[in-house]
């Protein structure tokens, strides 16, 4: 019976076992000189497990007693995790390197995060859940801050580690009080229990705080307030992973609480979801006008987009985790590419983050600005980019149970949104004459750039088959 | 009332004074101490459950371990309580707001508690018969909870990372004992003797 259950969290034990090996092997040879190479061979192990994950998985496996989940909506998010922290620490070598934090366990604890994100996707149990929440959660906070000599980082990982206990506080609360309610922890014994679409008030206590503390780790307002802080203050390249694989973990995570134990009381938290979800939109369009930092800017956009996700999540049916799921899926790609831009932004060989810098950079580098600004495009939801279609697809779920009002109120909010994202555009294109700014030339970034900016052109043809994918995935979580 | 339900109520009442009072006292040296005492009594709620082995684990691990070192940070950190009190008492009417809606919410969710019939049998096969608390805590731990048994090992194991991440130094500016190189000194090399004449010097 073992044998079956570590058999589907083979993939797990894989990369735990490599992150283990790695620790001890870089501790006893090369140390810190070894940063590198080991940077771009987790990266290597992850992809290739994605693959792996990809390729091979089929079917529904349920281990350790329903305490763990391998289907279809699980492989997809995994993947999704993988891949995206993959290219971000490839991305991420060489501003390491260059600014004295290339050290070995960067991609140790990275790597560690990830086992934390796939065992949260994949959470059939409460214990489950908050296991992986942690594994992700600790090494996150300790990446964050990673750069100990500067007073902001260290700011910033304190400032996410205190937040941060306190959601998972109030999450183990909530937990309590449905543990309280349904005798069991497991997904499937709640709902059986919660199934009839009867909700005794203790329950929906227990439920609200989940949400709480599950919506303080995608960032939604207003459990968001350490989002600009920790995006600001932490080394870039850790912003750009924040921004992207957590994000899917928790999103995913989300779908799968509320869906899975959850399921059968969905008018009860679909109201709190769209009111989170219209929250964000709004604090993140508004709140990101007055930014000049665009790490800050990018975390408002960050909170604004996970309103757009939630869209899918509010809407409580398949196409709705669909929508969803292939919103994440574009979103990371969209800030893959803007963080490699971000990544390479530097004057004088130090790094820039104020988006005055960027004015008319496009006369001195048309081709980086031409790729910028079709990511920017994207991600306001201008209409011939792929950005619009993740938009487009949480709207069509919204529609399909009547929830107009949503997609009214986000069509506003994106269109207040747009502002921020042209501003950039017109920075750099019409702006005034000032200080240059020069990019480090490191081809990773480039490519991952230009790379992004093609996805978000090219895949408006069909999305490369994302949204049959997608479909598949969430008819696993949602029947 | 039996004797049960006496000592229900006298742990219950300290685990609830002594919470109260590691909040409010102005001394955070007492503070720890009061914590120690909601330590101590919840560990008796545990007996009085009838899970023995977690008492004797928040007595050892909690009182003897985490609430010393507790005594020890609260020592030894130069951080002024004074101030940090004055600072909170600016926010302390508004908290107490929020404090008391939060109880009146609870008030009304606890008082209209209902559970599950499937519930109560579930949570009553938790524990085999005929085996004692150990042996069942041990059952569960390294069988149905193999998986979040492995995965706070992995947690524990970020956290000393972590640890060491953040806080080691390797300082190049003071010298340190090589062993090795003492060892493997040669006399030869490290002394020379010289013959010195009487008279002359060197």
């Amino acid at each position: 019976m073992i044998q079956a259950d570590l058999n589907v969290i083979l993939p797990e034990i894989v990369i735990s076992v490599y992150a283990m090996l790695a620790l001890l092997g870089a501790v006893y040879t090369g140390k810190d000189r070894l940063s590198g190479a080991l940077t771009w061979l987790t990266a290597a192990v992850m992809a290739l497990v994605a693959m792996w994950i990809a390729l091979s998985g089929q079917g529904t496996n349920v281990a350790f007693g329903g305490m763990f989940h391998d289907d279809g909506f699980a492989r997809f998010a995994k993947v999704t995790i993988l891949l995206s922290g993959a290219v971000v620490l490839v991305m991420s070598q060489d501003y390491m390197a260059r600014r004295g934090l290339a050290r070995f366990e960067y991609p140790v604890l990275v790597a560690l995060a990830t086992v934390g994100m796939m065992v949260m996707v994949s959470a059939g149990d409460l214990i489950a859940l908050y296991m992986g929440l942690e594994l992700q959660s600790l090494a996150l906070y300790v990446i964050a801050a990673f750069r100990r000599d500067s007073v902001k980082s260290t700011e910033a990982g304190l400032k996410y580690f205190v937040l941060g206990a306190l959601s998972s506080g109030l999450l183990l609360y909530g937990a309590s009080l449905v543990y309280g309610f349904a005798g069991t922890t497991l997904f499937s014994g709640i709902i059986a229990t919660a199934g009839e679409g009867y909700t005794p008030l203790g329950l929906l206590f227990g439920l609200s705080f989940m949400v709480a503390g599950l919506a303080f780790k995608i960032s939604a307002v207003p459990f968001h307030m350490w989002t600009p802080d920790v995006y600001e203050g932490a080394p870039t390249p850790v912003t750009a992973f924040f921004a992207t694989a957590p994000k899917v973990a928790a999103m995913g995570l989300f779908a799968r609480v509320l869906h899975d134990a959850f399921g059968g009381v969905s008018h009860d938290w679909g109201q709190i979801i769209a009111m989170l979800s219209v929250l964000s939109m709004f604090l993140g369009a508004v709140a990101a006008i007055g930014q000049t930092n665009i790490k800050r800017l990018m975390a408002f956009s960050s909170i604004a987009h996970m309103g757009y996700a939630m869209i899918g999540l509010a809407a409580g049916t398949a196409l709705g985790v669909q929508s969803m799921l292939t919103y994440m899926a574009i979103y990371v790609t969209m800030n893959i590419g803007t963080f490699a831009f971000i990544l390479a932004m530097e004057k004088d060989g130090q790094p820039v983050t104020d988006i005055s810098a960027l004015n008319l950079y496009a006369k001195r580098e048309p081709a980086r600005a031409l790729a910028l600004l079709v990511l920017l495009f994207s991600l306001a939801g201008v209409p011939p980019m792929l950005g619009f279609f993740a938009k487009l697809g949480v709207w069509q779920a919204a529609l399909e149970v009547d929830m107009v009002w949503l997609v009214v109120a986000s069509a506003v909010a994106s269109a207040i949104g747009a502002f921020y994202y042209l501003r950039i555009v017109f920075f750099m294109y019409f702006g005034a004459e000032g200080e240059t700014l020069q990019t480090a030339r490191a081809p990773v970034l480039w490519v991952c750039l230009m790379g992004s900016a093609l996805v978000m052109v090219v895949g408006v043809v069909n999305m490369f088959g994302l949204g049959s994918v997608a479909a598949a995935a969430a008819a696993t979580l949602v029947n | 009332m039996s004797v049960v339900a006496l000592a229900f109520y006298l742990f219950a009442i300290c685990v609830i004074a002594g919470g109260l009072m590691t909040v409010i006292s102005r001394n955070p040296v007492h503070s720890v101490l009061w914590l120690i005492l909601a330590f101590l009594s919840s560990a008796g709620l545990f007996v009085l459950l009838g899970a023995e082995f977690v008492a004797m684990l928040l007595i050892i691990v909690y009182v003897g371990a985490v609430a010393v070192l507790f005594l020890f940070v609260v020592m030894m950190l130069d951080v002024d309580f004074a101030e940090l009190k004055a600072e909170m008492a600016k926010y302390m009417p508004l908290a107490l707001l929020i404090g008391l809606v939060l109880l009146m919410q609870f008030g009304m969710a606890y008082g209209s508690w209902e559970i599950t019939d499937s519930a109560r049998a579930a949570r009553g096969a938790v524990t085999p018969d005929q085996l004692e608390n150990t042996a069942a805590l041990g059952m569960l731990l390294y069988d149905q909870y193999f998986l979040a048994f492995q995965l706070s090992g992995l947690i524990l194991l970020v956290a000393m990372i972590g640890a060491i991440v953040l806080t080691l130094r390797h300082r190049t500016d003071v010298k340190r004992q090589d062993i090795l190189a003492q060892i493997y000194r040669d006399p030869a090399k490290a002394m020379e003797l010289r013959d010195v004449k009487p008279g002359q010097g060197l």
